[in-house]
């Protein structure tokens, strides 16, 4: 047998790639291959002759090449399907060279020596002249280099590690067992509602007592349903019934008071638990509950903190890769638009950085329109109305308008190419009659001028795009107005940046190239002026924090700081000590207020407890949304703003230290997984 | 002589360079041949041929004779014809007949291909292939592509799946209706072609009654030669269970104060005496005690003996209503190298055997593994004390793991010894290992398999164990004997799990050729050949009864078989992939199966085996009606993360484990 030492035309290398070579090939493809026509696949007379040249035989007669070819697709194929055997009896799902090694030897054939199995086997194509070309680049490698390098990590030695697959016909929800319900069958259940044909049982059939096979007929009956659902009318499915064990209150209690509790590490252990946890799909109408009614009040309270927090929670719900949320949408997107494009989301707008809130809240818009949209439920496309809208409207106040455009611009360049482009010239003139005009309020010129920044930081890169190279000043200005000037050189340093990201790892998302406005600039409006042009992240957002407080004179009363960042922080909004222990304190009251309209959680209730339950005091004031599919889209809530209240906890302590560190939306990863789940439930 | 010389370099010219003139002309010299010989000949071609597909055709006698006769048949045109002749008959047939005749359409199509690869009529037999190959089940899919990669004549020479067409008949089961209708059709027609074929290459089971429908029929075929012929399954079996030998139990007082403390007593003490006499009596299905020599029980075996009577009563009785709890042990970092498990009988000790060659085991307790002091220390110590068996273990080497090397491939099987004195593994070098579980060393190298060994298992009652492998044969062995004890050949194709029958007289082998066979231990023969899987046998666990045996394959499907009517009684789907895995409760009420697909799942098996038809007639004829009742025989369904369930074990008192090796996807 050829060992195909060379790069080898074979045009059908993918579907035949049953090669020495190609053996990373997976054995799942088995069943599909199996409904596939059989074929005679047959290796290309061509292909022998660049081997043979490659091993210095020249001019191989035409029909020698044409029987050699049969004779090698035919005893690749033979070890190919020996190789299976050993993968079957190896029980694994993956062929690997190994197998074929043994399959070799098995016919008596020497291995092929140093190949050993990747995970990934790189094909390259070729063309040129005529002929297609797959190889395997093979790098050559200096040996002095293999030698110098350091050696790698010795991998992990086998062990065991045991645990409870099931208690007496029972799957514990611990984290060595998969998730009660998996995702594709919540997702199967919010698409297709007809399914759930047991009302019930399927959510909680898994969880607590239901008897020993109830968790049985939920896998087993689901895949042979769905093809005759296909296409049948939508039924509203009965109410069904989340019922929590003790153990469930318990975390859930836990996990909603770490949330928005004072403790930032806490916070972070419980956001981590959200996003990673598997099982928490009995919790999800709750924790919905929780936020979308936390946004509620909270807005009316102007408590940024909370906002934030409660947003924190709708990111870490998304993260987890064990939860579909579509059945929930219709309480977290109105509470999520609240915190884009309410007119007010803190005490002090002037001070205050709402303008975080908005981008992430923006951004998690966006993720949803992502994860969520569809043909049938249009959540992009409304959600994209709400934004023009409020935008479109001379009256609306410049927050609002911020959150508009923020929201828009995290749904992508297409939508910034038809929505956001054509009325620049527009906006620009909006803001340059506050900008340059008589001062009307520092507010809004603050406002006029985050939207401008705004503007230029999201338009900059589209335009780097679709407009060809030379950037003229005058022709920007012609086409884009007042902004036209600073356009221009945005697109200048976008380009620029573009050139300089080409070699690195090309990110999809725009977003990614954006800077944030820093925490510390915003908090103080005394530190560095805001520039309106794009200001560089530092890569430590805490140093200069530090500085600034040792550096404010304005703390003597302060007792020795605590220890919590939260106190630091404050003072170095400037204003006195006392003030801020006041608020932080109001703070702390108001999260408590937030906590406590939750009285179900308490884990001295024993019997479980029923979705109603849950409804808040305020329960007149829930949301006007009943389905996400049916009713129209959230008005929002944009409650004008109580003239005194205590101010906000600063935000240092609200968006916590991991979001500190990097950028808001990326979110603690690494951090190691925390139990908190696995304890409790 | 003469003639052979003649032909074959003919043969060597056709192949080489095909012209036209020259094979027009063989063509109709043979034809010419034909209508002499037709009657007489094809049935010695057919029988050399039969051979000839491994051994070269020159080494033949009568090649001559034996290609002149095959050449008559050989106008490949008329191959086509032939076959949709065929199919058009059988698809207007009576619907009572057509699912019976279709069977034909398998084994007529694989002989007409070879056929037509053998002849050298490369393009006729690619065609003839691409036309046909997808009226064949589903379930022939695999034999198809090993088929269809087979284009010439050499390629027929060593190819196996080509060895077991021709070395083989394949089996049909069909009423004489249905013969009588297709053989009056194929004289009428003229089809000779297909009439040698059928004659020589299909052994026809010819039944008197009624056609079996397709379900029926459905169940029963699949495997690579057709089904079992009836007689294959009517010897006699002595399936039931030898007599436990009588114990003393000393220890009735300990446990009755654990009892009482537990407030019921009574309930349990007259089981167990139930229990006791009934192994007292001696089964009338059992084969007599000394059919097989068995080794002498060890004052060891006695004590252990007491142990899991004593932990049998303490077993909880499993059943719908009460379900086994499942402990699940998951390899970690085994990086897709984990090939084989076992679990000691009493549940001590795991042992893994891994693709890098080496033997792992575990112990499962807080009692840590500890091998024997070495020779000289030995000596010291004094051997008339109580505690001598404490002392002579070196507590230096406690650990919890030991690691055995030896092999230099894959370890593909691994069983403990009953008394737990010792160690089975067996590899892709061609080797079965025994190693000492006291010094942690190897002390045999059996060598017999010169293929991959697949599978080893000990007997229940120890001394003796199996092992199968590529080689197609599955061999017993004694401890003591470097040479197997004997040889089980019949399968066609890899011999790829082996289990003994609780009783120790007989061995059930499953094989990559789809069927499972039940050998006996005393003079080698084969005595059940059960078919109706359509992948190849994974898994093999015989009920703790004896009666019954569970079969787990690729397929995904799981079948149950009545041992000693030789009858099919039972299919139960829902795995997805391959069963690697399958083992009775203590007390056979639930049958616990473990899959590629990540689930373990319990099967009612009280409830399959209850109302079991065992008539006169399914028993005369073999004909079962399977009812489809997987749904309501499955007691539930439990999916680990991402890890393969790939062996399974009850303890004594009825606790699941189940193991696998952790591959994130």
């Amino acid at each position: 047998l050829s060992s195909s030492p060379c790069p080898a035309p074979c045009p059908g290398a993918p579907s035949s790639s049953t090669g020495p070579r190609g053996a990373g090939g997976s054995g799942t493809g088995m069943a599909e291959e199996k409904k596939l026509k059989l074929s005679h696949t047959l290796l290309p007379a061509e292909s022998m002759k660049v081997m043979a040249e490659a091993m210095g035989i020249a001019q191989v007669p035409e029909e020698t090449s044409q029987l050699l070819a049969d004779e090698v697709s035919y005893r690749i194929k033979e070890i190919a399907q020996d190789a299976l055997k050993f993968m079957h009896m190896g029980k694994r799902r993956k062929l690997t060279t190994g197998d074929v090694d043994y399959a070799l030897k098995l016919k008596n054939v020497e291995p092929l020596y140093g190949f050993h199995a990747q995970e990934f086997i790189p094909f390259r194509y070729a063309s040129g002249g005529g002929r297609e070309l797959y190889f395997y680049e093979e790098k050559e490698v200096d040996l002095s280099d293999i030698i110098n390098t350091p050696l790698p990590r010795v991998p992990l030695d086998v062990c065991l590690k045991a645990h409870w697959l099931s208690i007496e016909g029972t799957q514990p929800a611990i984290p060595e067992n998969p998730p009660p319900a998996p995702k594709e069958q919540q997702k199967a259940e919010a698409t297709e509602p007809l399914k759930s044909t047991k009302p019930g049982q399927e959510e909680n059939g898994p969880l607590k007592g239901q008897g020993q096979s109830a968790a049985a007929p939920d896998g087993k009956g689901k895949e042979k349903k769905a093809p005759v659902l296909e296409g049948a009318p939508l039924k509203l499915k009965p109410r069904s019934i989340h019922e929590l064990s003790v153990e469930q209150q318990l975390y859930y209690k836990e996990i909603t008071e770490a949330c928005v509790g004072s403790c930032e590490a806490k916070r972070a252990e419980a956001l981590q638990s959200i996003a990673t946890d598997p099982g928490l799909y009995q919790m999800l109408p709750r924790f919905s509950t929780f936020i979308s009614e936390g946004v509620r009040v909270n807005v009316v309270q102007n408590n940024l903190a909370l906002l934030i927090y409660l947003m924190r929670m709708v990111k870490a719900l998304m993260d987890n890769p064990t939860l579909y949320l579509e059945k929930y949408l219709h309480e977290l997107i109105p509470a999520v638009m609240t915190c884009i494009v309410s007119r007010q989301l803190c005490l002090r707008p002037d001070v205050d950085n709402h303008w975080a809130l908005r981008d992430f809240a923006a951004r998690l818009i966006a993720q949803i329109c992502k994860n969520f949209s569809t043909t049938t439920n249009n959540i992009q496309s409304r959600i994209t109305k709400t934004f023009t809208k409020s935008w479109v409207d001379e009256k609306t106040p410049w927050t609002t308008r911020y959150g508009s455009i923020a929201g828009l611009a995290e749904l992508g360049h297409d939508v910034i190419k038809t929505l956001i482009l054509p009325r620049l010239q527009v906006e620009g003139e909006r803001v340059r009659g506050i900008v340059e005009g008589p001062v009307v309020s520092n507010i809004d010129k603050i406002g006029a001028d985050h939207v401008q920044s705004l503007l230029l930081k999201h338009c900059a890169p589209v335009l780097a795009k679709i407009r060809p190279p030379p950037d003229n000043q005058d022709s920007y200005k012609a086409d884009y107005g007042s902004l036209g000037s600073l356009l221009c050189t945005h697109v200048v340093k976008a380009r620029a940046q573009a050139a300089m990201q080409a070699q690195q790892v090309n990110r999809t998302t725009l977003t990614i190239t954006q800077p944030r406005p820093t925490l510390t600039l915003s908090q103080a409006p005394q530190g560095p002026p805001r520039a309106p042009s794009i200001i560089k992240v530092p890569s430590s957002i805490t140093l200069p924090v530090q500085t600034l407080v040792s550096g404010r004179p304005s703390t003597p009363t302060q007792p020795s700081p605590p220890p919590t960042k939260y106190i630091v922080m404050s003072s170095a909004s400037g204003s006195s000590a006392s003030q801020q222990v006041g608020g932080g304190r109001d703070g702390t009251f108001s999260l408590q207020r937030s906590g406590q309209p939750r009285p179900c959680a308490t884990p001295a209730s024993i019997s479980p407890l029923r979705s109603p339950a849950l409804t808040p005091p305020g329960a007149g004031m829930l949301l006007p949304l009943a389905g996400a599919l049916g009713s129209p889209l959230p008005s929002l809530h944009c409650p004008s703003a109580p003239t005194s209240s205590p101010p906000d906890p600063p935000l240092g302590a609200v968006w916590g230290p991991a979001y500190q560190a990097q950028l808001p939306w990326e979110g603690p990863g690494g951090l190691p997984h925390t139990a908190l789940g696995g304890r409790l439930a | 002589m003469g003639i052979q010389y003649l032909h074959n370099p003919f043969h060597s010219v056709l192949s080489m360079c095909i012209t036209i003139t020259r094979q027009t002309l063989a063509i109709i010299y043979l034809q010419a041949l034909s209508f002499i010989y037709t009657d007489v000949i094809p049935l010695v071609y057919l029988d050399t041929f039969a051979v000839g597909g491994g051994v070269p055709v020159e080494d033949q006698p009568d090649v001559s004779a034996v290609l002149s006769a095959y050449k008559q048949q050989g106008d490949p045109a008329l191959y086509e014809e032939y076959y949709s002749g065929l199919k058009h008959f059988i698809e207007c047939a009576l619907d009572c007949h057509r699912a019976e005749l279709s069977q034909l359409f398998y084994p007529l199509f694989v002989h007409m291909y070879l056929e037509l690869v053998y002849n050298q009529h490369e393009n006729e037999a690619k065609s003839f292939f691409e036309k046909f190959h997808g009226d064949q089940e589903c379930y022939y899919q695999d034999d198809l592509r090993v088929l269809s990669s087979l284009t010439k004549k050499e390629h027929m020479k060593g190819n196996e799946t080509m060895l077991d067409f021709r070395t083989s008949k394949f089996v049909l089961r069909i009423s004489r209706d249905s013969y009588q209708l297709l053989k009056r059709h194929l004289q009428e027609k003229q089809n000779n072609q297909i009439w040698n074929i059928v004659q020589e290459h299909l052994y026809i089971d010819i039944f008197d009654g009624m056609p079996r429908s397709k379900q029926q029929i459905d169940a029963m075929v699949g495997s690579l030669a057709g089904e079992a012929k009836r007689e294959a399954n009517k010897a006699k079996v002595f399936f039931g269970l030898l007599k436990e030998p009588e114990i003393e139990v000393p220890l009735d007082d300990e446990d009755e104060e654990g009892e009482n403390e537990e407030g019921k007593p009574k309930k349990k003490k007259p089981k167990r005496e139930s229990m006791g006499s009934k192994s007292k009596k001696q089964d009338p299905n059992a084969p007599p005690q000394t059919r097989i020599p068995l080794p002498e029980l060890k004052d060891s075996d006695k004590l252990d003996k007491i142990m899991n009577m004593k932990e049998a009563t303490k077993r909880v009785r499993l059943g719908p209503e009460c379900l086994p709890s499942i402990c699940f042990y998951t390899f970690l970092n085994a990086y897709q190298g984990l090939t084989a498990v076992d679990v000691t009988d009493d549940s001590s000790m795991i042992v893994g055997g891994f693709a890098d060659s080496t033997v792992r085991v575990w112990s499962v307790t807080p009692k840590k593994l500890r091998s024997v002091k070495s020779a000289a220390d030995l000596s010291l110590i004094d051997k008339e004390s109580d505690d001598v068996l404490e002392r002579i273990m070196d507590e230096k080497t406690a650990s919890e793991l030991k690691i055995l090397y030896g092999h230099s491939g894959p370890v593909y099987g691994t069983s403990f010894s009953p008394d737990r004195n010792y160690l089975l593994s067996c590899s892709e070098d061609g080797t079965v290992r025994l190693w000492s579980l006291q010094t942690f060393t190897c002390l045999v190298g059996y060598k017999g398999h010169n293929y991959p060994v697949w599978d080893t298992q000990f007997s229940p009652y120890g001394y003796y164990f199996v092992s199968g492998g590529h080689d197609r044969v599955a061999r017993l062995w004694a401890t003591d004997h470097y040479q197997p004890l004997r040889i089980f050949a019949g399968h066609l194709a890899d011999v790829t799990c082996t289990r003994f029958h609780p009783n120790s007289n007989y061995i059930a082998t499953g094989s990559a050729d789809r069927t499972v066979r039940l050998w006996d231990v005393l003079n080698g023969n084969c005595v059940r050949i059960f078919t109706g899987h359509k992948g190849p046998i994974h898994s093999l666990a015989f009920s703790p009864n004896g009666r019954f045996l569970a079969t787990g394959a690729t397929d995904g499907r799981v079948l149950l078989w009545d041992i000693g009517h030789g009858l099919m009684v039972g299919e139960l789907k829902g795995h997805t992939d391959t069963v690697y895995a399958l083992r009775f409760s203590r007390d056979g009420e639930i049958l616990a199966s473990g899959s590629m697909d990540n689930t373990v799942r319990l099967w009612d098996a009280v409830k399959v085996f209850e109302d079991l038809e065992t008539d006169d007639f399914t028993t005369a004829t073999g004909h079962i009606n399977l009812p489809e009742n997987s749904q309501d025989l499955l007691l539930g369904t439990y999916m680990t993360k991402s890890t393969p369930v790939i062996h399974l074990h009850f303890t004594r008192r009825n606790l699941l484990l189940a193991s696998g090796a952790y591959s994130p996807q």
